[in-house]
């Protein structure tokens, strides 16, 4: 099992948490905490998956999930949005710009995990 | 011997031709095959019209009583014709350009159309030419009296009332036939003028066979004649310069004045180069006139007995020589002096008569509600000048009657000229002067006339002895002296024509100039004004005509009333065909009314053509006056439409307030959409944490009692961040409304840090040196010192936070400055990024990339509650750390809220 996960998250106790959790399902985790040089950490690690938040010190989640998606490299890369704003309209540009997964905070665990299998799943399969 | 019975026979069979030859001339000329009829000739031939019955038989009286002297009554004329040529000129182009129809209404139409005015000049021209053609019938009447003299009894005729009867009537019909068959008077009356030239032809051939006759048949030829004359008292007598001058300049006045010789001068003038012949050709006719009239007076005054009228000698010479024939030649030209003169008079007078007293008269009693012309106003206007026509015979006759035929002719004839020559200086003036006006003009008029008058008829009148007693006349009136009508002021010993002429002539100058200078002259006197003036400098455009408003059917049924059917048609055809319109009426523009009341003016005068085309077009010529109210009235427009324009600036105004306050509105909307975004992001950052970790805590089996422990105490610090942000929500949300009561009380500073360092190193793990002034400290101060020292917290938890230093270290400073104490919070650290610095104090505003501390509240809580304490927090660049710097108004002031 050498599924890799790039967390891209900027507050401590939920970076703990997620990377626990991923860890205990045999996911080797990596995080990377601001928004800046986003998309270079994805290049760098070139995970599985990458959880991204929305809201990143430097850079908005949703510019690097579109720079991505233009990468080749990465256009079809699974991508789990997290974002603490409950907005819809969050959502709604979130898909637009190709998101494989959006997820609102509090998010339970089950979900997350969940998700993150079957994104892989679906992105081993295609 | 000639019977009467004969002499009327010839009269008849002459007047006969006359009638022959006006007809045949109206029928020429209207058929258009009159050429020669238009001939310079004919033009010069008809001013001879200036030479009456009392220049045919009153010349001869005038030499054989005054001398030389009758020859001023042609020098005048003459000086007129050859040195004011370039002035009848002008007169002539002015009176076709404004196709004027007599003298009265030449002046009326030069000073702003003033009927009053031509009224005025009327009334005056009546007075004045009615002796005249009473002179007229007189010699008529005496020449028939001649012949009755020789073969008594015959018939009526011998009666003088009779015989002037008879002829007045005659002449009334002569004039009333030729000289009203159009009804345009500003037309040419062909037939009245052939028959006036044919009457000039007889005139000067019957007196110069007259002439030829005393000198080579009854003197023996011209050296025997001067010796007679030599011998004679004629040719010695002195001539007094004083009456030479007046006399002169009078009759050269009037030769320009009166109404007569303005209707055959300036009515009836076809073209202007006329008076170029005239100007040599009519001098001459004159010399060929006065050229036998002293033989004949000198050779009367010898062969007829003592005691015989010398005013008839030219008659009465053949006559007591048996010359019968001859002396019918010579009533024929005397009748052809007297008829022409008084055809013509007659035709003068009833147009200005009718244009300016019956026509304003008539149409004021026509002026109903529909403001328009009804009736057939070219019948009216024709009765009314057939019937000025007779009026004037009647006057004249009467006039005739009452004066008792007298008075010598010649002395008539000058009290004539001297109350015609009023007019000259309102004719010159207006001709030559812009400035004259019609209120000059009217007084000089009036006050002229009542001096010729007082100085002139009154002691004409005297004889009479009607209405005055000689004593008025030798002591003045009321036994005033220097009022004595023959001796005004006191100047006596002049000749009474001299003092007439004289007085009557200057004082009306005088007048009309002064009051011409002090009276304003009217916007359509000034534009008529301009006109006459400048008659040659451009082509006549005297004022449009506002036809906006005029009907063209009005204007043709008004015009076809006054033109008749065929001539109004073919005028509007001819307007439409101008404008390019077939078959319909033409536009009203102004060029066109402009056109049409020339047209009328020529039919009714300009004031009359004025006034009834003003009627349909609703009363308005586009005058000064009209422009003025124009204007007034666009100044009202402009200046509502500023008003307008200005609610409009108001409008524009207040929409772009309403825009910026819509934006407000959006933006503070926005603002509300992302503060409950960030509280929403800040509260569920914490409880995705919390969740996340008692979720692991429930569902996680073999944990150890280290992760145990520490994720509890996530959870548990999670809370607090969740506890204290929203606490701080609150507190920023009671600070922002305002509702805050703030508990005042007097404390020191130095207590109050005390309290805030003592509160924010409580439970704190990170080493932060504070350094403090305490002395600088022991300031007295009066505020909410719990908030104050919130404030205070905040600042040394942040610095506690964020320092990045080593060695942290932040220095209290405390200073005065005026009204002012300043308390400098300045860590050792980086201090806040420049880009940054501006939204430190705003709400969720985070410096630092750790989110580890509060909801980024803390500064916009401090900025708020320094705001309610009166004092204020900034955040102080340009040293090496943070500083933040809290200023608070000093004690006293504080203490004064």
């Amino acid at each position: 099992m050498d599924r890799k996960v790039l967390l891209i998250e900027d507050e401590p106790n939920i970076i703990e948490a997620i990377r626990f959790l991923l860890a205990r399902d045999g996911w080797s985790v990596e995080t990377h905490s601001n928004g800046v040089d986003a998309v270079e950490a994805v290049r760098d690690h070139a995970p599985d998956l990458v959880i991204l938040d929305l809201m990143l010190p430097g850079r908005s989640g949703m510019e690097i999930l579109r720079d991505l998606r233009a990468d080749s490299a990465t256009s079809r890369l699974p991508v789990l949005m997290l974002t603490a704003r409950g907005q819809s309209r969050d959502r709604d540009m979130a898909e637009k710009a190709g998101v494989s997964r959006f997820m609102t905070k509090p998010f339970s665990n089950v979900e997350v995990m969940t998700a993150v299998r079957d994104l892989v799943a679906q992105a081993s399969r295609q | 011997m000639a019977s009467l019975n004969l002499l009327v026979a010839v009269a008849l069979v002459y007047v006969a031709i006359l009638f022959a030859v006006a007809f045949t001339a109206d029928r020429l000329a209207a058929t258009g095959h009159g050429g020669w009829l238009r001939s310079p000739l004919v033009y010069t031939l008809s001013l001879s019209i200036y030479c009456t019955a009392w220049t045919f038989y009153g010349a001869v009286g005038y030499a054989a009583r005054s001398g030389l002297e009758y020859v001023t009554i042609y020098l005048g004329p003459t000086l007129v014709m050859i040195g004011w040529w370039w002035g009848l000129r002008k007169l002539v182009r002015v009176g076709r350009s404004q196709r004027v129809t007599s003298i009265a209404d030449l002046l009326s139409s030069r000073y702003g159309k003033s009927n009053a005015l031509a009224a005025c000049v009327t009334i005056l021209a009546v007075i004045g030419v009615t002796p005249y053609i009473a002179l007229q019938l007189q010699s008529i009447t005496l020449s028939f009296s001649i012949f009755a003299a020789v073969e008594p009894g015959q018939n009526g005729l011998d009666n003088p009332g009779t015989s002037a009867f008879v002829v007045a009537v005659g002449l009334a019909v002569f004039a009333i036939l030729f000289g009203t068959r159009n009804l345009d008077a500003n037309e040419r009356h062909h037939g009245v003028v052939t028959a006036i030239a044919l009457e000039a032809v007889v005139k000067l051939i019957a007196l110069l066979a007259v002439g030829i006759f005393v000198v080579w048949g009854l003197s023996g030829g011209v050296q025997a004649t001067m010796a007679r004359i030599n011998a004679s008292d004629l040719g010695t007598w002195d001539m007094d310069p004083g009456r030479w001058a007046a006399i002169t300049f009078l009759s050269a006045a009037v030769f320009v004045c009166l109404p007569r010789m303005f209707q055959v001068m300036i009515v009836e003038n076809d073209e202007e180069s006329h008076l170029r012949t005239a100007a040599w050709a009519f001098p001459l006719y004159l010399m060929l006139m006065s050229l036998f009239v002293v033989p004949i007076a000198v050779v009367g005054l010898d062969l007829l007995p003592a005691g015989s009228n010398p005013d008839l000698f030219v008659l009465s010479l053949p006559l007591q020589e048996g010359r019968d024939s001859l002396a019918v030649l010579a009533f024929l030209g005397g009748f052809s002096s007297a008829t022409s003169m008084v055809i013509v008079a007659a035709m003068a007078l009833s147009t200005m008569m009718s244009n300016h007293i019956v026509m304003p008269i008539w149409l004021w009693f026509q002026r109903g509600p529909g403001a328009t012309v009804s009736g057939d106003v070219r019948y009216v206007v024709l009765l009314a000048r057939r019937i000025a026509i007779a009026a004037t015979m009647a006057l004249g006759y009467f006039y005739y009657r009452l004066s008792g035929g007298g008075t010598a002719l010649a002395s008539i004839g000058l009290i004539a000229f001297t109350g015609i020559a009023q007019m000259l200086p309102a004719l010159v003036g207006g001709l030559f002067w812009r400035g004259a006006t019609r209120l000059g003009a009217l007084s000089g008029l009036t006050v002229g006339t009542v001096l010729w008058l007082y100085t002139m008829m009154l002691p004409g009148l005297d004889s009479a002895d009607w209405i005055i007693s000689n004593r008025m006349i030798s002591d003045g009136p009321f036994g005033i002296g220097w009022l004595r009508p023959n001796a005004l002021f006191g100047i006596s010993g002049l000749d009474p024509i001299v003092h007439a002429v004289f007085w009557s002539l200057s004082v009306n100058f005088l007048v009309f100039f002064v009051v011409s200078l002090v009276t304003f002259p009217g916007p359509m006197e000034r534009v008529q004004g301009a006109q006459f003036v400048n008659v040659f400098d451009h082509t006549p455009e005297p004022r449009g005509w506002s036809g906006s408003v005029a009907q063209s059917e009005d204007l043709m049924i008004m015009s076809q009333r006054i033109l008749g059917a065929r001539d109004a048609r073919a005028l509007f055809d001819a307007a439409a065909a101008e404008q390019g319109i077939a078959d319909r009426l033409p536009e009203p523009t102004p060029d066109f009314l402009q056109v049409l009341e020339r047209k009328l003016s020529g039919s009714v005068g300009a004031a009359t053509a004025h006034a009834m085309l003003g009627q349909i077009v609703g009363g308005a010529a586009v005058s000064v006056e009209d422009l003025m109210a124009v204007a007034s009235e666009s100044a009202q427009i402009l200046e509502y439409s500023n008003r307008l324009e200005a609610q409009s600036t108001e409008l524009a105004r207040t929409a772009a307030q309403l825009r910026v306050a819509n934006e407000k509105l959006t933006q503070i909307s926005l603002q509300k959409d992302a503060f409950l975004s960030q509280v929403s992001h800040e509260l569920r950052t914490p409880m995705t944490s919390i969740r996340a970790f008692s979720e692991i805590l429930r569902d996680t089996g073999g944990l150890s009692e280290e992760e145990k422990t520490r994720y509890s105490g996530i959870i548990h610090n999670e809370a607090l961040r969740l506890t204290r942000l929203l606490d701080d929500l609150l507190d920023l949300s009671v600070l922002e409304s305002g509702q805050i009561s703030l508990n005042l009380s007097d404390g020191s500073l130095r207590s109050v840090l005390d309290h805030a360092v003592s509160t924010a190193m409580a439970g704190s793990d990170r080493p932060l040196d504070i350094r403090r002034d305490r002395g600088a400290e022991a300031v007295a101060i009066r505020s909410d010192l719990d908030r104050l020292a919130q404030v205070f917290i905040n600042l040394i938890t942040n610095a506690q936070k964020y320092c990045d230093a080593q060695h942290p270290v932040l220095r209290i400073a405390v200073s005065h400055a005026d009204e002012t104490l300043q308390v400098d919070f300045r860590d050792n650290g980086t201090g806040i990024p420049p880009h940054s610095q501006d939204m430190v104090f705003e709400k969720f505003a985070r410096v630092s990339v750790e989110k580890a501390g509060g909801a980024g509240l803390g500064l916009a809580i401090c900025r708020e509650i320094l705001e309610r304490l009166g004092g204020s927090i900034e955040y102080v660049a340009g040293y090496d750390g943070a500083v933040f710097r809290v200023t608070l108004p000093a004690a006293r002031a504080l203490a004064a809220q």
